[in-house]
């Protein structure tokens, strides 16, 4: 009979590396998925991916099983990735902030910061139809970008994705019903009714 | 004209009403009391009725997001990090997460060095400076009743040939005790 996560997990927790060994080989590629679609680079999605094991092998002696494998392991990449998208966007600001602006005679110039993804057109123009998906899932505020994909792709029930987010069911079902309008705003003209 | 009014603030209502169960009704994971509240919204919410198809194709789109597998190098970099967790640790290695602990631990061990291996002459003067201040204390307090007999002090000579006391100061002494 397989074992389950919880199971696999305290036998880690008992010293045996074979079944840390199958957790690793189970999560490896859907957390790496995860990652890669909250950080949209794969050499940081494979770096917080092995972070995010670290983490755990090294929590192992004080693992106890009060939540599902999978919530407490996508927490932790959650915050992981969360981490990442705002040390990576402050870096950016820092560096558009730091750059000479040619302001003319006009003193009082303001520099105006980007908050959104260049429009569905020029996307279509410079990218692909997966490229213009993925931006305009990047350009949702980051809660609820964990939230679409995590409900989308990881297929975690609405208990689990409220724990890791740390919100209330009904709160995480507005939170996605609003990133979900979002999106069937942005990709208009990607989308095709299935009834039309 | 009213009643379309009318019908039309309902279905306002419900549409925000329903909401939140939108995304539950659209991924199957509504219960069917919910199911069935919002089917019957559906069925008079010309609104409603676009948006979910629209959100039915938005989930088709989404199915082709591109995704990145791993590499063939994650496993054995994870495994290298692993194996660096869980090698035992020697004890000099143990100082490394502590660098300030062992920086104090050196400064007192070399402040112990040095304090000892100052010469002995070099520490004599703390107390030997203190010895002749104090004997010379002792000496005056023990020549105290004669240096307060003023029988003795007029007639001592030795005074005039002090520096700063002038003869006449002497002189005027002598002719007072005579």
């Amino acid at each position: 009979m397989a074992r389950t996560d919880v199971q696999l997990m305290l036998d880690v927790k008992a010293g045996d590396e074979q079944s840390f060994e199958l957790l690793l080989r189970k999560y490896r590629t859907p957390l790496i998925h995860f990652l890669y679609r909250m950080v949209r680079d794969s050499a940081v999605a494979e770096d917080l991916a092995q972070e995010v094991f670290l983490r755990v092998y090294r929590a192992r002696k004080q693992y106890a099983p009060s939540a599902k494998f999978t919530t407490w392991m996508f927490r932790i990449a959650t915050n992981l990735a969360l981490n990442s998208v705002r040390d990576n966007r402050s870096r950016q600001l820092e560096i558009s902030l730091d750059q000479k602006v040619d302001a003319g005679e006009d003193e009082q110039h303001v520099i105006e910061v980007r908050d959104r993804a260049p429009s569905i057109e020029q996307e279509l123009l410079a990218r692909g139809r997966s490229e213009t998906i993925l931006g305009a899932i990047h350009a949702l505020p980051e809660k609820q970008r964990a939230a679409v994909l995590l409900h989308k792709y990881q297929d975690l029930d609405y208990g689990e994705i409220a724990k890791i987010l740390e919100c209330s069911d009904s709160a995480l079902k507005s939170l996605l019903f609003r990133a979900y309008e979002t999106l069937r705003i942005e990709l208009a003209p990607l989308v095709k009714t299935t009834g039309g | 004209m009213w009643a379309w009014k009318r019908n039309r603030e309902a279905s306002k209502k419900g549409c925000t009403r329903t909401q939140a169960q939108f995304v539950a009704y659209l991924d199957g994971r509504a219960n069917p009391s919910e199911r069935r509240v919002f089917e019957d919204h559906l069925a008079g919410c010309a609104t409603c009725r676009a948006r979910a198809e629209e959100f039915r194709g938005l989930c088709i789109a989404l199915d082709g997001l591109p995704v990145a597998d791993p590499s063939p190098a994650f496993d054995a970099n994870l495994r290298a990090r692993l194996a660096a967790e869980s090698t035992p640790r020697g004890f000099w290695s143990s100082w490394v997460p502590a660098p300030r602990f062992a920086f104090a631990v050196m400064a007192l061990l070399l402040m112990a060095f040095w304090v000892s291996s100052l010469p002995q002459s070099s520490r004599a003067p703390v107390f030997s400076a203190q010895a002749p201040a104090s004997d010379s204390d002792f000496r005056m307090i023990r020549d105290l009743p004669v240096l307060e007999n003023y029988d003795v002090l007029s007639k001592f000579d030795v005074l005039s040939e002090l520096p700063g006391v002038s003869g006449a100061l002497v002189d005027r002494n002598r002719e007072d005790t005579e």
